[in-house]
């Protein structure tokens, strides 16, 4: 199963090569990772996606990953009442003959166009990773040249930050 | 107060009540060393990085401090590897400071550049790189509480070259703050409860003791309970001599080379509870039939080390030295003679087990057999040396033959098992017992990966005493390959055999060969009891086992047995 986990942070060097090394020498999987400032400016904020078989794979992940000194705090988002993103931008190949085509299908998904020119485009979507999936499949068609993603970050909805929890 | 980078070093040094660094010089540390001289401060200059790593290692295992080593950058930094890795796999507080190139040619391949920060992540408990002089004073702060609170570990601290010549307005911390790193002390009482009403109910009940109990030195209340319950208690290497050897309810080492009766009782008992041991794969064999009978407790200050390899049934978060006063004061709300009434047939059981198959060695044999010279060195100490040991055979015989008497007695490298381990140790350990007596058992492939210490032990004139067990091959690997590899003992014999007495006299330790089995007594004796260091080689047989053992991967209950 897939879990999402909120790590907060000191933002101090050499933080991100203590949590990629732990995740490395634990053998944990971990399907995605995304980092940001936060609310706090001493504090940075890692959303993973780890694959556990079980709760017991899950809490050695997270008590592994509190040891880390600069690890101030996690929380286990998976059961909650969440929003997750993704950002992913994409550079398609759109020429004047079949732009029209493309261009609908970014309207359908509501995504955008950022910038063009005479042989492609770029369309930055922002949405669940189901949603960037959905209109990667349909631009193959006619030829992904490049693709980015950030990776899946996720806020609870409520009042409450994560924090506090 | 002002002063430059390498003085503030030293200053937070005394401020940690630092007694002694071990060391080794080179050019990015030079400023440093210059301050160390003018300063007189107490340096042991050992021959090798991994020499001044295990020696700070020995000292901090022996005293309970945290043990202090210095290197310079790259080759000297990468030296120390083997050395943190033995101290992080044991828990041991250090606080290793290596130089680092200057600011201005970090990450460009300078001359003696490494990254030592990244490659001892996954083997420290934390590591810095200092850039700036403003930060010493806190870095160091940090480093040392973090290296003995909590779960102990080895900190390194890398300060760039410029650093040490930097100026500084000097002012040590009077306090840590760390948000993500507050150590648990006390834990949930309600869990204590929940193990009491398990212990009522239990029949056959098993204390299963660890390194923990050295490490939080709670050895004497381990012992209390002990002695209020009547439980049978089994030990994991690293538990030796937390509970003496000739304590009627104690039974040995558990796991690959534990006794008969340690492995049947974890086969049989109905509730096994640990004390500060991390249930790593020398002790359970077969995982999944570890303990099949049992529930599991477990009682540890790190919360990462519950369910990490066994299922855990209650568990107690908390440092030892709460956890065993509150259960102490639990137990105690029935008597003494109830606790003992309720499991006298379970101890009947063990001590059937230790009857049928004890600890045998053909003690008729007419060669020198090293569990004999363990024993007789355990004779004439009274189990009361520090004992310090390498990798392979003899680190087992000396575990099954040596009675323990008391906690941090036995300094031995158990996670990751270093060979070169026991010469350095045992060198620090005597600097941090002088008035001990330090006895150091290695084998002959091990003593040669680290004998240049031996210099470093005459220029001290330590009195640490050197027993080489020489079989004249990797006895350990070559036990394996007699029992599992068809007997191909693939490089695991030594073509040219040194003269390790006279090797030893060369780097200024008096040394002795024994050869005659009827002067073992007497000549170990006088080797134990002379004043200075001594090194005594031993000419052991080349294919004798040590047994019991259970095959990796098979149940405890499956031991290969001797006699
Ligand atoms: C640094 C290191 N290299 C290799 C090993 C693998 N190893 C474990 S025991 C052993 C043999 C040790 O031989 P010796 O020091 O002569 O001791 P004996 O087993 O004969 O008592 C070896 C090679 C190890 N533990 N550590």
């Amino acid at each position: 199963m897939k879990y999402t986990l909120a790590v907060l942070v000191e933002n101090k060097p050499g933080v991100l090569t203590h949590i990629s090394g732990l995740i490395s020498r634990r053998a944990f999987n971990i399907e995605s990772i995304a980092a940001g400032y936060t609310e706090e400016p001493d504090m940075t904020r890692i959303t993973i996606e780890v694959e556990a078989d079980d709760e017991y794979e899950l809490e050695q992940v997270v008590n592994q990953l509190s040891k880390l000194i600069d690890v101030i705090k996690i929380i286990d988002l998976t059961g909650q009442d969440r929003i997750h993103r993704e950002l992913a931008l994409i550079k398609v190949k759109a020429s004047p003959k079949n732009r029209a085509e493309v261009i609908n299908i970014v309207e359908i998904f509501r995504a955008h166009i950022v910038d063009v020119n005479k042989e492609t485009m770029i369309i930055e979507i922002t949405g669940e990773d189901t949603k960037i999936e959905a209109i990667c499949e349909l631009l193959k068609d006619y030829g992904i040249v490049e693709i980015v993603r950030t990776g899946r970050i996720a806020i609870c909805r409520g009042p409450r930050p994560a924090k506090n929890v | 107060m002002k002063m430059n980078g390498a003085q503030a070093v030293i200053e937070c040094l005394k401020h940690e009540n630092v007694e002694v660094v071990f060391g080794y010089p080179g050019g990015a540390v030079l400023t440093l060393y210059d301050e160390l001289y003018m300063a007189n401060f107490p340096h042991i200059l050992p021959r090798h990085e991994q020499g001044a790593i295990h020696a700070a290692d020995g000292y901090a295992r022996t005293t309970g401090k945290v043990g202090v080593c210095i290197a310079t950058s790259g080759p000297g930094a990468t030296n120390l590897i083997t050395g943190i890795a033995t101290a992080y796999m044991d828990s041991i507080p250090l606080v290793v400071i290596t130089g680092q190139v200057a600011v201005s040619l970090i990450g460009r391949d300078s001359f003696q550049e490494a990254d030592i920060t990244g490659i001892t992540t996954p083997i420290t408990k934390h590591n810095y790189l200092v850039k700036d002089v403003k930060d010493l004073p806190r870095v160091f702060k940090e480093a040392f509480y973090i290296a003995r609170t909590g779960r102990p570990g080895p900190v390194l601290i890398d300060i760039a070259k410029n650093v040490f010549a930097a100026e500084i307005d000097f002012e040590y911390p009077k306090t840590v703050n760390l948000r993500g790193y507050k150590p648990v002390c006390e834990g949930d009482e309600t869990s204590i409860d929940a193990v009491f009403t398990e212990l009522c109910n239990a029949q056959k009940p098993l204390f299963f003791i660890g390194g923990g109990i050295n490490l939080s030195d709670s050895s004497a209340k381990m012992r209390e309970i002990i002695a209020y319950t009547g439980i049978p208690t089994v030990s994991s290497l690293m538990g030796l001599g937390c509970v003496s050897q000739n304590d009627p309810h104690y039974f040995g080492m558990i796991g690959m080379h534990g006794t008969y009766a340690g492995n049947m009782s974890t086969t049989e008992t109905d509730l096994l509870i640990g004390f500060g041991v991390r249930f790593d794969d020398r002790v359970t064999g077969l995982l999944n039939e570890f303990a099949p009978r049992a529930k599991i407790i477990h009682f540890d200050i790190d919360a990462a080390e519950i369910n990490k390899n066994v299922r855990t049934y209650i568990r107690v978060v908390a440092d030892l030295k709460w956890s065993l006063n509150t259960f102490f004061a639990k137990i105690k709300q029935r008597t003494s003679a109830e606790w003992h009434q309720q499991f006298k047939p379970w101890l009947k059981q063990m001590y059937a087990w230790k009857e049928e198959k004890p600890l045998v060695y053909d003690k008729k044999s007419h060669q020198i057999l090293p569990q004999q010279v363990i024993e007789t060195i355990s004779k004439i100490t009274k189990g009361d040396a520090i004992i310090v040991t390498d990798v392979g055979q003899h680190q087992m015989w000396t575990a099954q033959y040596y009675e323990f008497q008391k906690p941090r007695s036995f300094l031995t490298s158990g996670g990751l098992g270093t060979m070169g381990y026991g010469l350095p140790a045992a060198l620090g350990a005597q600097v941090g017992a002088p008035g001990q007596k330090v006895i150091c058992i290695c084998g002959d492939g091990g003593f040669m990966m680290n004998c240049q210490e031996l210099m470093a032990i005459a220029d001290l004139n330590l009195p640490v005493k050197v027993i080489v067990l020489n079989n004249s091959v990797l006895g350990m690997v070559a036990q394996w390959q007699r029992t599992f590899y068809n007997g191909h003992y693939a490089h695991s014999t030594f073509k040219t055999k040194a003269d390790f007495v006279k090797l030893s006299k060369a780097m200024g330790v008096p040394a002795i060969r024994l050869e005659n089995k009827n002067e073992t007594q007497k000549l170990l004796e006088n080797a134990i009891c002379s004043d200075g260091p001594f090194l005594v080689e031993i000419c052991i047989p080349n294919e004798e086992n040590v047994l019991p053992m259970v095959p990796a991967g098979a149940r405890l209950d499956q031991m290969i047995m001797g006699g």
